[in-house]
């Protein structure tokens, strides 16, 4: 494998992931529900086993071999990290537990600490409920405006409403995903970032499905704040990522409270370590850091390239498979679009699908994908989704699309 | 294809998730209430009028859900009739049983509801055969004189 390899050879890296081997009553797993959470190839596996059998201690405050080893493996995903996102710095880098919870920090320290009651806070109607629910939390905590771009039928986000949304600059911070979980939306992150500056807002992106599929450069976007979540990226779960630049997080006052986060303390007074440590409170998730760290090294050695021309001809082939099959009409019709899509069919509720599907080895999604308010502007109450990963085969699609002809048949 | 899923899409299933007879609000009623499964985004409201003697005279519903529910809503608005709150609690349990472990031996009155104990070989859906009894049980606990 290298970083300029354009085409997969998709059979070669199956091998690397065990769990696809498996079978489900007696048929192949066809894995189609990677947007919630990817397998994970055995390099992740082997560095998480090998830390625990060979190189484990607590990280930071050990004054021994095991500890300074440890630490710097961990710490050694910081710079893979940043290295991803092209970051200015390792120390713009905020470990967190997934995505949910490096948005809560920055609607926490951000949100109060600097945002004033009577500014906004824009986020849009596609947006998963982690994106929602913070700023929700925060408007009736601090008396922030919460205001929602709409999308088009089409569902790619009305970018005229957008800028009309900003233009009494009174949005502080727009919060808006990279890449729908739903429709596969890619948005136009660095338009969105260019008028949000425009009108004097920060913007934080949320990257849980887009840092997946495609390179990110947050310096080329010129976001503010970018989150994703380890275990979508072939990782770990337990480990999320908040990149935010560096004068931002100086700013902002620390999220959570506890160890590794103080430079000092007495019962009067605590002073905060740097940043990011500051926003780093207790003992953190040691071993899926280092498995994190093996997910980035394992994603950059196939490389962006050839994952998203890879993904890409994936979802040309599904559309092409799926549009002609009688009463399923996709969701969603966006220009730019990754490797997600989601389906109704005609008398039948998505979970009667997804357990039909199931019975043929085949895993999607089902349900309203933490995404409600979306569900409602689409006129739907759930849907059905297929998505992919590094891994998935043309072959899988076509067994979805077989399938699902036969599911058309069962319910008619 | 499909053969293994027959038991539990029987063709009682089908037909009754496809042609609901009992899927309407009541025009006179004793007693509603809603459940939703928060998990799924299936949604059902229940509609409940009672006789002079207090037992269920009628029942009706709307639901947004999979073949399950509404089947399941629908079987259970003809299996209420003729139960007071009391006896609707006992057929509610038993009725959880039959889809739990697809069996309630010592059960009565759940013939009704038999096409519905092949819910108990996928576990991920039990909750959408149950969900418009909990609907059910609200209503009638909600209810004045019914509780």
């Amino acid at each position: 494998m290298n970083d300029r390899m354009t085409h997969l050879d998709v059979a070669l890296l199956r091998r690397d992931f065990p769990i696809l081997s498996e079978t489900i009553r007696g048929k192949p797993l066809v894995f189609l529900d990677s947007a919630a959470s990817a397998q994970k190839p055995r390099a992740v596996i082997d560095a998480m086993v090998g830390a625990m059998e060979h190189q484990y201690a607590n990280i930071h405050r050990g004054l021994h071999w095991m500890s300074e080893r440890t630490t710097e493996a961990y710490e050694g995903t910081r710079d893979l990290t940043a290295t991803l996102l092209g970051a200015n710095s390792r120390e713009e880098i905020v470990f967190t537990r997934n995505s949910t919870e490096a948005i809560n920090l920055v609607a926490h320290s951000y949100g109060r600490g600097i945002l004033k009651p009577g500014q906004a806070v824009l986020i849009s109607e596609m947006e998963h409920h982690s994106n929602i629910v913070p700023w929700q939390m925060l408007r009736d905590a601090h008396g922030i405006e919460l205001r929602v771009c709409p999308i088009t039928d089409a569902g790619e986000l009305d970018m005229a409403a957008y800028e009309g949304l900003l233009e009494d600059r009174k949005v502080g911070l727009v919060a808006i995903t990279h890449m729908s979980n739903v429709l596969g939306t890619y948005t136009p992150a660095a338009r969105l970032c260019a008028l949000a500056h425009e009108y004097g807002a920060k913007i934080l992106l949320d990257g849980s499905q887009a840092v997946v599929h495609r390179r990110v450069d947050v310096k080329s976007l010129d976001a503010d704040f970018y989150v994703f979540t380890g275990h979508k990226l072939y990782g770990p779960t337990g480990i999320g990522v908040l990149w935010a630049r560096a004068e931002l997080l100086e700013a902002m006052p620390p999220f959570l409270g506890g160890g590794d986060m103080i430079s000092s303390v007495s019962f009067e007074h605590s002073s905060w370590a740097r940043i990011p440590h500051k926003f780093e409170a207790g003992t953190p998730a040691i071993l899926e850091g280092i498995g994190l760290s093996a997910a980035i090294k394992y994603v950059n050695a196939v490389g962006f390239d050839a994952i998203a021309a890879h993904e890409q001809a994936l979802v040309e082939h599904a559309l092409a498979r799926l549009s002609p099959i009688q009463g399923l009409s996709i969701i969603g019709h966006a220009q730019d679009r990754g490797g997600v899509i989601s389906f109704t069919m005609e008398g039948a509720h998505a979970h009667d699908i997804a357990t039909l599907l199931d019975r043929a080895g085949i895993a999607v999604r089902a349900g309203h994908h933490c995404a409600e308010p979306l569900m409602r502007r689409m006129g739907l109450d759930s849907t059905a989704r297929a998505s992919f990963a590094l891994y998935t085969t043309q072959e899988e699609i076509d067994i979805l699309a077989d399938t699902l002809i036969r599911v058309r048949e069962f319910f008619a | 294809m499909f053969e293994d899923v027959r038991d539990l899409y029987q063709e009682v299933i089908l037909d009754r998730g496809r042609h609901p007879r009992h899927a309407q609000r009541l025009d006179a009623f004793d007693a509603t209430a809603k459940g939703d499964n928060p998990m799924c985004g299936d949604r059902v409201q229940v509609w409940v009028k009672h006789n002079d003697q207090g037992a269920v005279s009628d029942v009706g519903f709307e639901a947004r859900g999979c073949a399950i529910s509404i089947a399941s809503a629908d079987l259970m608005a003809e299996a209420a009739i003729g139960h007071t709150a009391t006896t609707l609690r006992k057929l509610s349990a038993d009725f959880a049983q039959l889809v739990t472990s697809g069996d309630c031996p010592d059960c009565a009155g759940l013939e009704t509801l038999q096409p519905l104990s092949g819910v108990s070989e996928f576990p991920s859906r039990v909750k959408c055969a149950t969900l418009p009894w909990h609907a059910l049980l609200s209503a009638i606990d909600a209810e004045p004189g019914h509780g």
